[in-house]
């Protein structure tokens, strides 16, 4: 069955493919009015039409049954529509065409809700027989928890104390336009997930704040991130690749902003990587340690807000979504009221709580960044270790 | 009494309790919100035109969507189907006026109120309602902009007016048919509008308690939705579309008692399978109210519920089969003309069964994990609505604007209006099944390079189909205002009491029953 219906869903799209050509070639001046320089898009990628078959055995599942119903409706199509044009060419008024006066046939009526039930359960078992293949998350080799906030994801490979978050790059430049788009404009990510392939990994899935939904076509999971639940999927890849996604449900401003990036590499690479990644968060644990001076604490600072802070804040710090931070009681009143606010967020507004999202030290340069950034001059600054204590007193 | 016109000057549309005028002021309504909704999407297209942010930014984006989406439901599609409901239901079954005049005043001017205070938020500070139409917890509670308070309020009036009306229809239609006029007899329209009556009083109810406790969350401390309260987010998905999925029946059903009244007059034969037409509407009505989680197939329901809920969604694939079936057997062997309302008719056919297919491909659990939250449902609700809620409106204004206003439309200006709409509507929405195959999310304001031939495409036809109906507003004002005079039957033998009248339909039709054999 499957094979059949790749073939036909090969023959067809390459029909389609014909009939698409010609508006392709009628819109390729439409599409020199994309902004000079951005990244010209493969011809063969500008016009799918089609889902992707993926890089899992269930992805090409999915393609399969996807087909098989496509191609169903299809049939159906033909012949409803093809009785329907039929009779409007054969049977017009001005062709000379009699009105029969027949109006009902209980035998046709019953063939005709009879046979469509047929064929939906046949549609169904396949169906039913690859979700149940979907919800088997047992066993599995690799836990990633998947925690979704407003606008990024954070990664934790659970019981190997690595854990990031994942932000967009495009800058802003490029979503305004004054910058060329590069090739892949918004589905760009700093720290992709890394996982290997031919190994069951499990994603545990939910959020912080508002609803989210992880999403990777080529992998054919798709899972809605809530707070307060934790929800399961799956995935074997099979392919090493780089496999981009975004956030399907609505979360905000942001919701467009905010990719998921997979990197399936080989299970040599990736324990490679893994062990990396854990000296990574030694080094990290041990900048805590540090004490900085000013000027290089509000460098880092500035870095660490325009990645965290500046999507709602602004990136003058006049506040957009968020409110402005210039001259206000937070930013130029006492140091331990800021930190709160950074490091436990507030309650019941869109302001979250940061304390366990940035390092001790990226928290310490951020504070001390927006204390002395536009026209704040506070002149004062903290340090990682204030703010580990502040964590641990609190 | 005997029989006296309207009274004059704005009183009378303000006091009126005349069915015919409230179906007139429900219409008028009704169509400037759409074309308000309108403007909404063509910002929306707009900023879609080509990747980048142009024009707006992302939180006037998401308001532009979230009010698109709101003022189409409840402000075009169901007051415009209410407007048809007072201007005809009376008419078709022999009726002098609705069972409730009063209530009907008042449930037709609570809404401009309503529509008026979900616009004003627009101007607030944080802006209007940001959150889709389908306003999920906890981004419209704990998330939302101060001005949703406004919102909730809008729709409790949108819900007290439905349910009014409801009342209203259902009581006029049980208790005032003229003698003789048995249920098996009543016009299609009449009987699904009956029945999709019964399901805004069951689900408006629904939608009322979703948003109050929506208010609760928001301004008294409880937490219905907030699971760090002890809520439950999901919770809210439930609710909402319980009211959710037969919201959009009482969308569509009302349409297929236009078409049923449309194919059988300008195929000059009687509507094929009458008794199954009324069984499949009811069989539909019943199916709407135990499918709701197939909007929620991600949601991370237990597998029992997930198959459940599909197999229940696909059943509606049979009784909607049949009104297809039966439709394109009245038109086999007629004696068929394309008047305007009969293009609109067959396009409504064609189109609409188009939307049901992706509907049946989106009814497929795992298919949906890649369908969902995509322009692929975009595409298909587009599809289900515009050719489909839309199109069967303007098929029944063409339709019976004569017989309201006693003067024929411009044949050629209304099949100009007819071919403009259907290349606008296809050109716009058929591009967004591809896009949404190849994996472009839903309520975005910016995507990735890929998208951008399509999305270029549709916008075209977008301001194609939104000028288009610029033009019908001018062809119908044309026509209220001269034209051929209209005979009382308008059409060739077209059935129904509404065409015994004469044209214009006089101030009060039927002060005494007609005799219905």
């Amino acid at each position: 069955m499957r094979l059949i219906t790749t073939q036909l869903a090969r023959k067809g799209l390459l029909v389609l493919s014909r009939v698409a050509a010609l508006p392709a070639l009628l819109a390729t001046s439409a599409a020199t009015w994309a902004a000079p320089g951005d990244a010209v898009v493969d011809e063969a990628q500008r016009w799918v039409l089609n889902m992707t078959e993926g890089v899992t055995a269930v992805s090409r599942e999915i393609f399969d049954l996807h087909m098989l119903i496509f191609w169903i409706c299809v049939a159906i199509a033909v012949v409803v529509f093809g009785v329907m044009f039929w009779s409007m060419l054969m049977h017009r008024k001005s062709a000379g065409a009699k009105a029969a006066s027949f109006h009902e046939s209980t035998m046709v009526e019953i063939a005709w809700t009879v046979l469509p039930f047929m064929i939906l359960v046949l549609m169904a078992i396949p169906a039913t027989s690859s979700l149940i293949k979907i919800y088997d998350t047992s066993e599995a080799d690799i836990d990633i928890k998947i925690v979704g906030y407003q606008w990024k994801w954070q990664y934790e490979y659970l019981g190997e104390d690595v854990s990031f978050f994942s932000n967009l790059t495009t800058s802003q430049d490029e979503i305004y336009g004054r910058a060329p788009r590069g090739e892949h404009y918004l589905l760009e990510v700093d720290e992709p997930l890394v996982i290997p392939i031919n190994k069951k990994v499990r994603f545990l899935i939910t959020a912080n704040d508002v609803l989210h939904a992880w999403w990777v076509p080529a992998l054919a999971v798709k899972r809605d991130a809530i707070p307060g639940y934790i929800n399961d999927a799956w995935t074997i890849v099979e392919e090493p690749g780089i496999y981009r996604g975004q956030c399907a449900e609505l979360c905000g401003k942001a919701h467009g902003f905010m990719p998921i990036v997979v990197h399936a590499m080989e299970e040599q690479d990736y324990s490679d990587w893994l062990v990396e990644k854990k000296k990574e968060a030694l080094e990290i644990a041990k900048m805590n340690e540090l004490v900085l001076p000013l000027d290089e604490m509000y460098a880092r600072g500035e870095e660490v807000y325009l990645q965290s802070c500046a999507a709602c804040h602004g990136v003058d710090g006049k506040g957009g979504v968020g409110p402005s931070m210039v001259g206000t009681a937070i930013t130029t009143g006492p140091m331990q009221g800021h930190v709160d606010v950074l490091v436990n967020g507030v309650q019941g507004s869109a302001m979250q709580a940061f304390g366990n999202q940035l390092s001790e030290l990226d928290l310490a340069a951020v504070v001390t960044y927006e204390r002395n950034a536009w026209g704040n001059n506070m002149g004062d600054m903290v340090q990682a270790v204030d703010v580990l204590n502040y964590k641990k007193n609190q | 009494m005997g029989d006296h016109g309207p009274a004059k000057g704005f009183g009378r549309w303000l006091y009126t309790t005349n069915h015919k005028d409230i179906g007139t002021m429900y219409l008028w309504f009704s169509f400037a919100m759409f074309l308000m909704g309108g403007v909404f999407a063509l910002v929306i297209r707009a900023e879609l035109f080509q990747p980048g942010l142009q024009l707006v930014e992302p939180e006037f984006f998401n308001q532009m969507t979230t009010m698109h989406g709101l003022v189409m439901v409840f402000g075009a599609v169901m007051p415009a189907f209410v407007g048809l409901a007072n201007w005809l239901i009376p008419m078709m079954i022999g009726a002098p006026d609705m069972a409730l005049p009063r209530m009907n005043n008042w449930s037709f001017w609570i809404l401009p109120f309503a529509f008026a205070m979900l616009t004003s938020t627009l101007f607030m500070e944080g802006g209007g309602p940001n959150f889709g139409w389908t306003f999920y917890a906890p981004l419209s509670t704990t998330y939302a902009p101060p001005s949703v308070t406004y919102f909730i309020f809008a729709v409790h009036i949108m819900g007290a007016s439905s349910i009014m009306g409801s009342i209203n229809i259902i009581a006029t239609i049980l208790n005032m048919r003229a003698p003789g006029m048995t249920l098996m007899k009543m016009p299609l329209f009449v009987w699904t509008w009956l029945i999709t009556a019964y399901l805004l009083i069951a689900v408006m109810p629904v939608l009322a308690g979703c948003v109050t406790m929506m208010l609760m969350d928001i301004h008294f401390g409880t937490s219905f939705f907030s699971a760090a309260g002890g809520g439950d987010p999901v919770l809210f998905q439930h609710v909402f579309w319980f009211f959710g999925h037969p919201e959009v029946y009482i969308m569509i059903l009302p349409a297929f008692g236009i078409v049923s009244a449309i194919i059988p007059t300008f195929a000059r034969k009687p509507l094929f399978g009458y008794a199954s037409m009324v069984y499949a509407t009811a069989s539909i009505a019943f199916l709407s109210f135990i499918v709701w989680a197939h909007h929620m197939f991600t949601v991370g329901m237990p597998i029992a519920g997930e198959l459940f809920f599909m197999y229940a969604t696909m059943l509606i694939a049979v009784p909607t089969g049949v009104k297809v079936f039966n439709w394109v057997t009245t038109m086999f062997r007629g004696s068929m003309t394309f008047e305007t309302p009969m293009l609109f008719a067959i396009a409504f056919v064609i189109l609409f069964s188009i939307g049901g297919f992706s509907g049946l491909m989106l009814a497929i659990a795992p298919a949906d994990f890649q369908y969902h939250d995509t322009y692929f449902v975009v595409a298909h609700f587009h599809y289900v609505l515009v050719p489909g809620a839309i199109f069967s409106i303007m098929a029944a204004v063409y339709y019976w604007l004569p017989k309201w206003c006693g003067n024929m439309y411009d044949e050629r200006l209304g099949k100009a209006h007819f071919w403009l709409s259907f290349i606008g509507l296809n050109v716009t929405f058929f591009p967004m099944h591809f896009v949404g195959l190849a994996g472009m999310p839903r309520r975005i304001p910016d995507y990735a390079l890929q998208f951008a031939d399509f999305n270029q495409i549709a916008s075209m036809g977008a301001f194609l189909f939104g000028f288009s109906q610029v033009f019908f507003l001018f062809i119908v004002i044309k026509t209220i205002r001269g034209g051929a005079q209209a005979t009382d039957e308008v059409w060739e033998s077209p059935e129904g009491l509404e065409w015994t009248v004469a044209s214009p339909a006089p101030y009060h039709t039927f002060t005494t029953p007609p005799a219905v054999k």
